[in-house]
């Protein structure tokens, strides 16, 4: 962590400090990734701050210009390393939209399961390296303890702890075995203790309320005003959840509830992410009991594209009905139609929206991710102004950002 | 729709086409764009959820006029309406003027396409690169850019760094 | 008292019990105490990084190994470099390898920092070899804690067997 301090000369001349510039680098211990924030203090309030990212910029969507459709699931997993599941979700209902095609119910019910097991996963991770953060230890050893416990049952459906690349544009990839369901059924029943246990260490400690109640207050107008979505969004007051607004896969199915703050603050965002912890358990509950009714259908779509990656055969007369797949022929046939299509969903950090755009040959002609972390960096310098910089450990927390998701 | 009746009769000259592909699109001039954008905010459609440039130069599918094109997503949150508004921008002109006025939020999205595009945001309080290092030359996301950059075309920042690296070992 | 008095400490390093007297080569008795105390920085940049975390936790307890993180480089004795090195990010890392004293040592953990991994563009640095002396690399996109943890025995193996890296006349 490199120091820089400069002395600024006052209007009369003189060396007198007035407000230091420090530099609080992208390597810093705290867990959140490469983010560089260029502070302006006056003693150790923070009047301007700066947030410089791109430490993390991999080019995926310029990729992505030159990766089939299937090939770009993959690198979806990479964006939001933490909640993998849900970006796959993203992207294929995006390539859906484009292509036309709508995933069986049973499909489409094991999305809404994996999507909040990695709603979860997320929530637990935020829990851990924001108590972290603020000084509770005991609290990230415990999340990590479930957390294990879920990347186990992760393994048995796809084969990955991390980046699953399960979801696929038409369906999910394998079909769920009966020891997956009872496992999932065990963690269901298991869970809400465990959120007890959480909530027992840090809900009413004095020092957990003195270091989150009322930093980094934001009202409704101005949340929406700075594209703030997700849990930051609803602890603000304003219940949008891209769930019930736009419902997708099974939400229009189960029944669930939307926690909403009432203050703004930390301590409010808090409490929204714990009730939805709860919520999600619920969901997971209600979908596993519905599977039983589904026993047994096919869990990918007709004429979804072929899994494996293709192959190109060149072949001397164009195929009269090109739905089979991403295969070069030897003619330019269009294997997507030609369009443009939108989908967002609620990722476990706010808003994820996709927007991709198809010129009829096998690649995407441009593919561009609206990932919430990027507009909640970019919130930070308004909520940050006239707190401490222990504060800003808190802020940077309470916005949950992962900076995979931010520079792409 | 009436909303719609309402908003051609408001902007004749600046919207081009309406079109209802998976989602209600709009396309509009440059000059009239801010003001069409302003007067959906009023209608209704305050949240922002996306502003990006997308380039199609060599598309083949569709005959575009120019070159680059900007793209806003808006949402009404108390009708759940989606909207889409395109507005189409010259190669050898790349401006478009700025909605951070409007938006907070817009002030990094419009740092980005400007990084990524090369267009410029005339309003825009803080224009520089975000992704991309200060002194970087080229819009990466242009069709012209190459996706790996080889030895000559490297970034000279980085030849630098190799050099200072491999002269101290 | 012969040899047989001796108690066996570690490999080929004895110890007269009840005393502080090792009867050992200097070059064994400093790779066993580097080996066995190996205090890594904190450096996780990507992916990589949740599974280093991970392997921290209770779970994949890394403090049996005797490996405890430290976030300054001044305190560090080898650094994990997880995740993907980007250009921009490349002159930082070299900089906090700089700020490390010797004896240090380099782990590439993760398909991105060996090789550039999957992301083959304009930004990624193709390897963390290119301007830094790995020891060991870690293959695998994010490799599993046991991966990393069979990785850290590797490099506590390597280190095992070197020769004259103590002492100022190196």
């Amino acid at each position: 962590m490199s120091l820089y301090v400069e002395v600024i000369k006052n209007e009369n001349g003189k060396d007198e400090p007035e407000h230091l510039t420090i530099n609080m680098g992208p390597h810093h211990p705290s867990t959140h990734g490469v983010l560089r924030l260029v502070l302006e203090l006056d003693g150790e309030t923070i009047i301007k701050c700066d947030p410089r990212i791109g430490y993390l910029h991999r080019g995926v969507e310029k990729l992505a210009e030159h990766l089939n459709y299937n090939q770009t699931i993959v690198l979806s997993d990479r964006l939001d390393y933490i909640a993998s599941a849900a970006n796959n979700i993203a992207f294929c209902l995006a390539f859906e939209k484009l292509l036309g095609i709508t995933p069986p119910r049973r499909a489409r019910l094991i999305r809404t399961i994996v999507g909040e097991m990695a709603r979860i996963s997320s929530h637990l991770l935020w829990l851990a390296t924001h108590a972290l953060d603020i000084g509770a230890m005991t609290v990230f050893l415990y999340c990590f303890r479930d957390r294990e416990w879920l990347l186990n049952i992760f393994e048995k459906v796809c084969g990955a702890r991390l980046t699953h690349s399960y979801v696929r544009v038409g369906g999910v990839r394998l079909d769920f075995t009966q020891e997956i369901i009872d496992e999932l059924r065990k963690f269901t029943e298991e869970f809400p203790q465990r959120i007890l246990d959480y909530e027992t260490l840090i809900d009413v400690n004095r020092i957990w309320l003195k270091r989150t109640r009322d930093v980094a207050v934001v009202d409704a107008e101005t949340a929406i005003n700075l594209g703030l979505t997700g849990p930051v969004l609803r602890g603000s007051g304003v219940p949008y959840d891209v769930r019930k607004f736009r419902p997708y896969d099974a939400y229009d199915e189960v029944e669930f509830e939307v926690p909403v703050g009432e203050r703004g603050d930390t301590y409010d965002r808090y409490k929204v992410r714990m009730k939805e912890l709860r919520q999600s358990n619920w969901i997971i509950r209600q979908c596993l009991d519905k599977l039983k009714e589904v026993e047994g259908e096919p869990v990918l779509a007709e004429g979804a594209p072929d899994l494996l990656l293709p192959t190109r055969v060149r072949e001397p007369e164009p195929k009269p009905h090109p739905k089979k797949g991403f295969i070069f022929t030897g003619k330019e046939i269009p294997v997507v139609p030609p369009g443009e299509a939108f989908a967002s969903i609620e990722s476990p950090k706010g808003e994820l929206a996709v927007y991709v755009v198809s010129d009829g040959g096998p690649n995407p002609w441009r593919l561009r991710i609206r990932t919430p972390s990027f507009v909640h960096i970019s919130a930070i310098p308004e909520l940050a102004r006239g707190h401490m910089i222990a504060d800003l450990v808190a802020i940077i927390g309470t916005l949950d950002v992962v900076l995979g998701d931010c520079d792409r | 729709m009436d909303f719609l009746a309402e908003l051609k009769e408001r902007f004749p000259k600046d919207v081009l086409e309406v079109l209802e592909k998976d989602v209600l699109t709009i396309i509009c001039r440059r000059e009239g764009s801010v003001d069409l954008i302003s007067y959906l905010k009023e209608k209704g459609f305050k949240h922002l959820i996306d502003l990006c440039g997308v380039d199609y130069q060599g598309y083949k599918s569709e005959k575009k006029q120019e070159r680059f094109e900007v793209v806003y997503h808006l949402y009404n949150l108390d009708e759940k309406k989606l909207i889409r508004v395109k507005v189409p921008i010259p190669e050898n002109d790349a401006w478009q003027y700025s909605i951070t006025g409007l938006w907070k939020t817009a002030n990094w999205f419009e740092r980005e396409c400007y990084d990524m595009f090369g267009i410029v945001f005339k309003g825009h309080p803080d224009l520089r690169r975000l992704l991309m290092p200060e002194d970087w030359e080229g819009y990466p996301l242009r069709k012209d850019y190459p996706l790996f950059l080889t030895e000559e075309r490297e970034w000279k920042g980085y030849k630098e760094f190799l050099a200072s690296v491999r002269g101290a070992k | 008292m012969g040899i047989e008095g001796t108690v066996e400490v570690g490999k080929d390093i004895r110890q007269i019990p009840g005393t502080p007297v090792f009867i050992t080569s200097l070059d064994k008795l400093f790779n066993w105490a580097r080996a066995g105390s190996l205090w890594p920085l904190t450096f996780g940049l990507a992916c990589c990084a949740i599974e280093m975390m991970a392997a921290a936790a209770s779970h994949f307890d890394l403090d049996r190994f005797g490996i405890i993180f430290r976030s300054s480089p001044r305190q560090a004795d080898a650094i994990i470099i997880a995740g993907t090195v980007t250009k921009k990010m490349a002159p930082m890392v070299r900089r906090v390898y700089d700020q490390m004293p010797e004896p240090k040592y380099v782990i590439a953990m993760g398909s991105c920092a060996c090789s550039g991994g999957v992301f083959r563009t304009y930004s990624v640095v193709q390897g963390a070899d290119e301007f830094l002396p790995v020891d060991v690399y870690i293959p695998g996109c994010p490799p599993r804690p046991e991966a990393l943890i069979y990785g850290l025995v590797q490099l506590q193996e390597k280190i095992k067997k070197e020769h004259g890296r103590w002492g100022f006349w190196r």
